[in-house]
């Protein structure tokens, strides 16, 4: 019989929530502190398979910044992120780059799309 | 010298003086905004984490993202602006009649405009002025000057890091820096509890960096480039405990220990300044003590959320545009707002009662299961937690204000 109880906060909103979640041979027993809905799927997902929204810069060719700041559009899985952290810090862009850019599609196959959050203008 | 006339010059292109500026045009004033960096944006183009615009937008955007929003609309409305422009000096002619000196690559300017809205930010606090000393060695950076190393110009200031400070930048820092394959070998913070908002303490538990509470930074090593600090425990009176130093080996350190409102300009005009906030004393509409100057965002109160600053902006605006149709702020009389028990600061300072108003508040210490009381209006509010890391923002109606007699007392009790 292992119980464990996992504390953590919130991050799905400012609020932040402090969420406890008890966690009996790997089944989870009961989820306490919570104020919303999304908090507790987020609680779940925390303890099953936690995500990160990932953020970074590339760099960009010919612009009027060096670098063009990017994000995952949606959380991505936190085991995969030193991974497409390096990939993102090997690939460059050529200026101009729009915001809502999108600079790379399903990266590592991930579901997600790299995308430029920064305009960059043409130097 | 060129010479320019303006309803309102907005100095400040942040997210507080685009926000001004855009509110000001809206209103059908002719504004100019000054900004000294070489974008719009103030910090914001190097914030590229989410967590902006919750409020203001009721979606999550990263710093570029919120901004690049306002700059549209700066652009979409065709209001005059000047980048690398900094300004030298504010004149107060007469109530109408204020004149801003600045000077930009084009050249240097005398603008005349009705009324100013002040909205230049805060700087940080850096190594000095938090007790460390020690060697005077290459890589000791504030947060900022870290987030815009590599976030603006991608370049990675270390690789062994202790961060000083555990306020939101500095927590936000950590992250970018393991992110970014560096070894975040510790927070220190001086407080019993840590200085970020909570979502962003969460950072550390995901990247296993230790926090150290009640702790100091007291003394740099190396000898061209930082070697290790030394870190001391501190008692319940912040004094250091003897026998509890120890050293961290790194080559960078980083300074997250707050921040600080610019209000040169305004005390060079004699602007009234409080001590609990750092920045002006205002009324309702964030008018400061000479009349038809307006002040919004980190250099009126350091905010933890860019939605309020650019609330407040907006704020500074309908002011600005109020002092100019009428000629000044009419108010029969000011009601002041006190500090009571647990408040460390509280912005505005004085409430006329003619306006809802959003109080701006901070507690000096975390309680819970509390009650925010106004006495003198019969207002309570219960919280389950406050906390000096999270901002207060407490809505009040006009009636509420127009109950009390000269001044109304806010209060944290059990």
């Amino acid at each position: 019989m292992t119980a464990q109880v996992y504390k953590f906060t919130c991050i799905i909103c400012p609020l932040s929530c402090d969420i406890e979640v008890k966690v009996e041979n790997g089944e989870i027993k009961e989820i306490k502190g919570y104020t919303c809905p999304r908090g507790k799927e987020w609680a779940i997902e925390e303890i099953t398979n936690p995500k990160r929204v990932v953020m970074s810069v590339i760099k960009v060719k010919n612009g009027n910044m060096p670098t063009v700041s990017v994000k995952t559009d949606r959380p991505i899985p936190k085991t995969k992120i030193p991974e497409l952290m390096k990939l993102l810090a090997e690939i460059e862009v050529e200026a101009p780059v729009k915001v809502g850019q999108i600079i790379l599609e399903n990266p590592l196959g991930l579901d997600t799309k790299i995308v430029a959050t920064r305009e960059v203008e043409k130097a | 010298m060129n010479t320019l006339q303006y309803d309102v010059v907005v100095i400040g292109g942040g997210p507080a003086g685009l926000a001004a500026a855009v509110k000001a045009k809206e209103y059908g004033l002719n504004v100019l905004l000054l900004d000294e960096n070489e974008y719009l944006g103030g910090i914001l183009p190097q914030c590229i984490h989410p967590g902006f615009g919750i409020h203001y937008f009721r979606e999550e955007l990263t710093g570029p993202e919120f901004s690049h929003r306002f700059v549209q609309r700066v652009k979409d409305l065709k209001i005059d602006y000047f980048v690398k422009a900094r300004v030298l000096e504010i004149k107060n002619y007469s109530d109408l009649e204020k004149i801003v000196a600045f000077t930009s690559p084009e050249g240097a300017f005398e603008v005349w405009a009705k009324a100013i809205i002040y909205a230049t930010g805060a700087r940080e606090r850096h190594a000095f002025e938090i007790g460390i000393v020690g060697d005077r060695v290459a890589g000791i950076y504030t947060a900022g000057e870290a987030q815009t190393l590599m976030d603006i110009y991608g370049v990675m200031p270390g690789k062994e890091v202790v961060i000083v400070g555990s306020g939101d930048v500095g927590l936000i820092m950590a992250r970018r820096f393991a992110l970014e394959g560096a070894k975040v070998k510790a927070v220190i913070e001086l407080m019993p509890y840590p200085g970020g908002l909570a979502r962003n303490v969460m950072i550390l538990r995901d990247f296993n960096i230790p926090l150290y509470l009640s702790h100091k930074v007291v003394e740099v090593r190396g000898k061209k480039r930082v070697e290790k600090v030394k870190v001391v425990k501190v008692d319940e009176n912040l004094r250091e405990i003897p026998g509890t130093e120890f050293w961290i080996e790194c080559d960078t350190i980083i300074i997250s220990a707050g921040l600080i409102p610019q209000v040169k300009l305004l005390t060079d005009i004699g602007v009234e300044i409080d001590p609990a906030t750092g920045g002006p004393v205002v009324n309702d509409l964030l008018e400061t003590t000479v009349p038809g100057i307006f002040v919004a965002g980190n250099s009126l109160l350091i905010n933890d959320l860019v939605d309020y600053v650019a609330e407040q902006g907006e704020l500074a605006a309908y002011g600005a545009k109020l002092f100019i149709e009428n000629g000044g702020i009419p108010a029969e009389k000011w009601i002041k707002l006190e500090k009571g028990n647990n408040i460390r600061l509280a912005v505005p300072h004085y409430l006329s009662g003619k306006r809802d108003v959003y109080i701006y508040a901070r507690v000096r210490k975390p309680m819970e299961n509390v009650v925010l009381n106004f006495p003198e209006i019969d207002r309570k509010i219960r919280l389950p937690v406050v906390r000096p890391a999270e901002m207060l923002r407490i809505r009040l109606r006009k009636e509420e204000i127009a109950k009390a007699r000269d001044k109304i007392t806010m209060e944290v009790v059990q």
